[in-house]
């Protein structure tokens, strides 16, 4: 860890000296302290990983893996220590094994397009869950479309958990190929049972891929004591910067799948009859990488460690539990989501006021929220409500902004009748 | 605070929590479907002709927000009994009144000064852009029902 990202120390998680360290959240809304909500959607950035970004820029910048100069050997290995953060990060045995994608989604569709291609085919299955955000729906459509595969759909109980009898029923015949299923529910919070589902995957023949968007940033992820194949997330909800992400896969498929895209940075040698390939990771990095940003989430991810992920997990459990509990004791809230376990993510209706009018309502009191459909039609329909407000928390969130949120909400029934 | 209540105005909220002409039409000669992709809000616009050029009757069905669904109920009552011209001169200036800040809501083309107070009622709309295509998505629809296209999208 750089001496740069450790944040400013604190005993019993000092959640104001974590908010000093985000520019962003002494600003006001609309003339009021901004509350930041929408952690879910996309995280705030910590001054280490802006300062980190400008380091690059005016110190070290150069394209990597390509020149001979000081620059360039100097930006690589930066680069390329930014791979070392996000294998240990995650656990990962190799850095060798970490791919850089523009995020989760490129990370699905890359799977879908390289892995997928090679290895399914008509009457093959592929399995997701009802709580899968779009980017881990529309891939596995197209492959389906493709290759004359079969998308099943694990179905979720009232509360919002994966049945996992159905689940098993899906895998019975031996004609899954692979589950792909979300860490974390983006839209209700569902915490789903990974390790569990990745064995009963691996009994019956089928490989395990997880969209770790919403854990990634909250809890602690360890893809070998998961026992997944392929695992990814968005830099942007981890504290980094957006255009940058990461694909986790075993090492022996990684080398067994094709190329994703063509060009520079991903040959080893090219004439106009024939071209091979570099070796994981770098056959699927072709083109100049984002390299700025992968610093940059090199640098979030360390900022994440220093905090503490599992003193992350405490503080954010607690706060969004405290949310939850204040948010059903409003006239007319119904939260949607109750799974046993569960992340800092609550979704709610209220009787007087669509969610798009209560997200409108209340950021003019400086609460941002996120309102709409959570890129989760399914889930909207599986729990018969056209969209939801969504809270969604941060390591830097506080309980009283969970009061900030409940007192705004007032004004919704103000406004619309109690 | 009164940009709020400015937008969410008794007339709006009624039109919101009561729709008017909230209902499928049959033999409707014209209907689309229009959805924002952006929050997942839809309206479904039925369009029955008079037979003489006017629209004899104009409903909605769906589900979105009090701005969507007043807006759709008050566009319903605006356009029933008028000329297809007509209604799309509506529409221009119903647009206007959404979105351009030059243009004095109620400054309607004479044709329509009996409608100014009902439309300058979506006036509020304009301070929030966010806003803009929930108050628009209906008209696109309707729009999109009389010219015999099937969906309509704000995007
Ligand atoms: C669970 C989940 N998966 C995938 C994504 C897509 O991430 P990105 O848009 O960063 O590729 C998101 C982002 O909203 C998400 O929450």
């Amino acid at each position: 860890m750089s001496p740069d990202s450790t944040p400013t120390l604190r005993p019993n998680y000092d959640v104001l000296a974590i908010r000093r360290d985000f520019p962003i959240l002494a600003r006001e809304v609309f003339g009021k302290p901004l509350v930041y909500l929408d952690t879910g959607a996309s995280a705030q950035k910590p001054r280490q990983v802006i300062r980190a970004m400008t380091e690059v820029m005016e110190e070290t910048y150069s394209n990597v893996h390509r020149g001979v100069h000081f620059l360039s050997q100097a930006c690589t290995d930066q680069f390329e220590a930014a791979r070392e953060t996000v294998a240990r990060f995650i656990n990962a045995p190799e850095a060798d094994e970490i791919v850089w994608t523009r995020g989760a989604t490129e990370a699905l569709n890359l799977v879908a397009a390289t892995w997928g291609r090679a290895n399914v085919g008509p009457g093959d299955r592929i399995v997701i869950s009802t709580l899968e955000h779009h980017s881990n729906i529309v891939p596995w459509q197209l492959l389906r479309d493709e290759t004359g595969a079969e998308l099943a759909v694990i179905p979720v109980d009232d509360a919002g958990e994966v049945d996992l009898d159905a689940y098993a029923g899906l895998l019975a015949d031996g004609r899954a190929k692979l589950v792909s299923v979300t860490h974390v529910s983006n839209s209700i919070g569902t915490v789903l049972p990974i390790r569990e589902m990745a064995r009963m995957a691996h009994d019956k023949g089928a490989l395990f891929m997880v969209d770790g968007c919403q854990a990634a940033p909250h809890m602690a992820v360890d893809v070998q004591a998961l026992g997944v194949d392929f695992y990814c997330f968005s830099g942007h909800k981890t504290y980094g910067p957006t255009g940058i992400g990461a694909l986790w896969g075993r090492k022996a498929l990684l080398d067994a799948m094709p190329p994703y895209q063509g060009g520079g940075e991903m040959i080893a040698h090219v004439t106009f009859e024939k071209s091979t390939f570099k070796a994981a990771p770098h056959k699927f990095e072709a083109g100049t990488p984002a390299i700025v940003e992968a610093v940059g989430l090199g640098a979030a991810l360390d900022y994440i460690e220093a905090v503490g992920r599992d003193a992350i997990l405490a503080h954010e459990t607690d706060v969004a539990e405290y949310a939850r509990e204040r948010l059903a004791a409003v006239p007319g809230v119904r939260i949607v989501g109750h799974a046993r376990e569960r992340g800092a993510i609550v979704s709610f209706t209220m009787d007087q006021a669509h969610p798009h009018d209560i997200g409108t309502i209340i950021d003019r009191a400086g609460v941002a929220v996120r309102a709409g459909h959570h890129c989760a039609f399914p889930v909207m329909e599986r729990f018969d409500v056209g969209a939801t407000a969504r809270a969604s928390f941060g390591l830097y969130n506080m309980k009283s902004e969970v009061d900030r949120l409940v007192e705004a909400l007032d004004e919704v029934a103000e406004i619309f009748g109690r | 605070m009164n940009e709020l209540r400015e937008l969410y105005q008794e007339v709006i909220l009624d039109h919101g929590r009561n729709p008017r002409n909230f209902r499928r039409i049959e033999d409707a000669d014209g209907e689309a479907k229009g959805d924002n992709p952006l929050c997942g809000d839809r309206v479904h616009v039925f369009v029955k002709l008079d037979g003489a050029g006017g629209l004899g009757d104009v409903a909605f069905q769906g589900r979105g927000c009090a701005i969507s669904t007043a807006s759709a109920s008050m566009m319903t009552e605006l356009l029933k009994g008028r000329s297809e011209a007509e209604a799309r001169r509506l529409f221009d200036v119903f647009h206007a009144v959404c979105t351009d800040e030059a243009f004095d809501p109620l400054d309607v083309p004479e044709e329509f000064e009996d409608e100014a107070d009902r439309l300058q009622v979506m006036a509020g709309v304009r301070q929030f852009p966010m806003r803009v295509k929930c108050a628009t998505l209906p008209w696109h629809t309707f729009a999109a029902a009389l010219d015999g296209k099937a969906t309509a999208t704000t995007e």
